[in-house]
């Protein structure tokens, strides 16, 4: 038994916070990191904003300079991706064919983006948005680029539409539910979103379906549509969610689906196999109890210090309140708890003046909020959510009456529902 | 370069000479001290570089932004200098800025 030695597959937010976050709370074994991607571990929100936009060099994406790394200890194994998972030997294994014995494994190893599996959808111009290596790419590209497609209308294709809108080129972006943001929003906010892309230059088409992909020379050229409509594409960034990097977890017999479940410590069903990030299904207080993968940087280095903790025999964590964001053009989107499953949507103040909330309800309780240039709301109103506060909704739309003020509002705090 | 101290939770000092343009953020992540969590990057969406600065050097920081004011209310540690320090930029003007991590909330 080597408990003394943790390996973590995946350096991305969940993989780095973990390493730095088991040397916080004294840890000495040994830790391995074991990374697709050749980068240290470096800030992924900046992919679709600052860096594709040109506006923020690679140096400064670093989550810490390297000799930080080598400091505490940390080994970085880059460049190589785990593809077997012996959990009876203790054993992964990589591409490289490489053998890592391990104490604890913790898969942090979150997602690759989901591409197009209809005809036409491996031509070249064809880009995600999800590495640096992919960003890289697409940057390279743009100056010989005019008519960019955009399929997704969630916030990888908004804020890329966003990005390319500024650098001058014709957008259009195609979402196939009925409004973008469907997947993670309430409609108010969709259209206030819609609403601002288009007046921004953005065609945006909602539910419409990709039939295929037209190319020349192996190159994309159009991207065709059901109702028989084809655009004209020189390029097109594909935001279409991520596939969870799960396999060899599932195939060494982990119990998943949508990515791997976990308990309320992270841990999976096999022994000594932890994960966390993108690719962990938890029950969360903040669904009502229901399983739900949370893709954010929150949640990743949430869960990372619950494992640290676990390992090192701390105290027992809990996540907390879920928190995302997104920048578009001027539009600064803070989001705090999961709308999912909200029976009301309370809009507070007004859109039109470009700074308004939208507080989600669930049986009355208080379960989210999307704040579009409105940080105040999104600092009070995360209390309301983590209690589970009871308002009524006419308070809540009363845009002069601080959130701060309604939490006594509240009545019981029912978070008897947590799971 | 400008010199700039980083005082940590536990009081330890550590002087650091810093890029100007770049944020105190990325001066203190960059530093080796790992207590700063930083979670969005410096984009001015979460409260977890929050310092408190040496009243001698307030006067020569940026006025305090509308939504970093919001963001820091959320602190209970939050004192008549703090400040995130994603949001202050390293100038010459800084030179000898003190600052000092704020507790975890």
């Amino acid at each position: 038994m080597r408990s003394n030695e943790v390996v973590i597959v995946g350096a991305g937010h969940a993989g780095a916070q973990l390493a730095q976050a088991l040397r916080q709370q004294h840890f000495v074994g040994t830790i391995t990191v074991i990374g697709e991607e050749v980068d240290l571990p470096y800030e992924r929100p900046p992919l679709s904003k600052d860096y594709l936009a040109g506006d923020k060099l690679f140096d400064r994406l670093f989550l810490r300079p390297a000799r930080f790394w080598t400091e505490r200890g940390v080994d970085f194994q880059l460049g190589d991706r785990v593809v077997a998972v012996d959990p009876l030997r203790h054993v992964v294994t990589t591409e490289g064919g490489r053998e890592q014995p391990y104490g604890t494994l913790v898969w942090a190893a979150g997602g690759a983006a989901r591409r197009l599996n209809c005809p036409g959808g491996d031509l070249a111009g064809i880009h995600t948005i999800r590495t640096r290596t992919d960003v890289d790419q697409l940057r390279a590209e743009l100056p010989a680029v005019q008519r960019v497609v955009v399929i997704g209308g969630g916030f990888i294709g908004l804020e890329a539409a966003a990005v390319l809108r500024k650098a001058g080129k014709q957008v259009t972006l195609l979402e196939a539910q009925d409004r973008v943001l469907a997947r993670v929003a309430g409609e108010a906010l969709s259209s206030f979103y819609a609403q601002e892309h288009r007046a921004q230059g953005v065609d945006i088409r909602s539910g419409v379906t990709v039939t295929d992909l037209s190319g020349r020379a192996g190159r994309v050229t159009a991207v065709n549509l059901a109702d028989g409509s084809s655009l004209p594409a020189d390029l097109v960034i594909v935001g279409i969610g991520i596939v969870p990097a799960v396999a060899p977890l599932l195939a060494a017999g982990a119990v998943g689906g949508n990515g791997v479940d976990v308990d309320a410590q992270c841990r999976t069903s096999l022994p000594d196999v932890h994960a966390i990030g993108d690719c962990a299904a938890q029950a969360s207080a903040y669904a009502a109890g229901a399983k739900v993968r949370i893709e954010s940087v929150q949640n990743a280095m949430d869960q990372a210090v619950i494992v640290a903790r676990h390992l090192t025999g701390g105290a027992v964590g809990v996540p907390g309140v879920p928190t995302f964001w997104s920048n578009q053009y001027d539009l600064r989107l803070q989001t705090v708890g999961l709308s999912i499953g909200h029976d009301q949507a309370v809009v507070r103040g007004d859109p039109a003046q470009r700074s308004f909330s939208v507080v989600y309800l669930r049986d009355g309780q208080v379960i989210a909020l999307d704040c579009v240039n409105a940080m105040r709301d999104f600092v009070q109103g995360k209390a309301l959510v983590a209690t589970g506060a009871r308002v009524a909704a006419e308070h809540l739309a009363n845009a002069t009456i601080p959130l701060k003020d309604l939490i006594s509002d509240t009545g019981p705090a029912a978070s008897g529902e947590s799971g | 370069m400008t010199k700039i101290t980083i005082i940590t939770r536990a009081g330890a000092e550590h002087e650091t000479e810093v890029e100007n343009g770049l944020s105190v953020m990325e001066a203190i992540c960059s530093s080796g001290i790992d207590e700063l969590l930083a979670l969005c990057g410096g984009c001015c969406s979460c409260a977890t570089c929050h310092v408190q600065v040496d009243p001698d050097f307030v006067d020569r920081l940026p006025p305090l932004g509308g939504d970093e004011n919001d963001l820091l209310e959320s602190s209970s540690y939050r004192t008549a200098t703090s400040r995130l320090s994603c949001q202050m930029k390293v100038t010459s003007a800084l030179d000898g800025l003190r600052v000092t991590i704020a507790p975890e909330d």
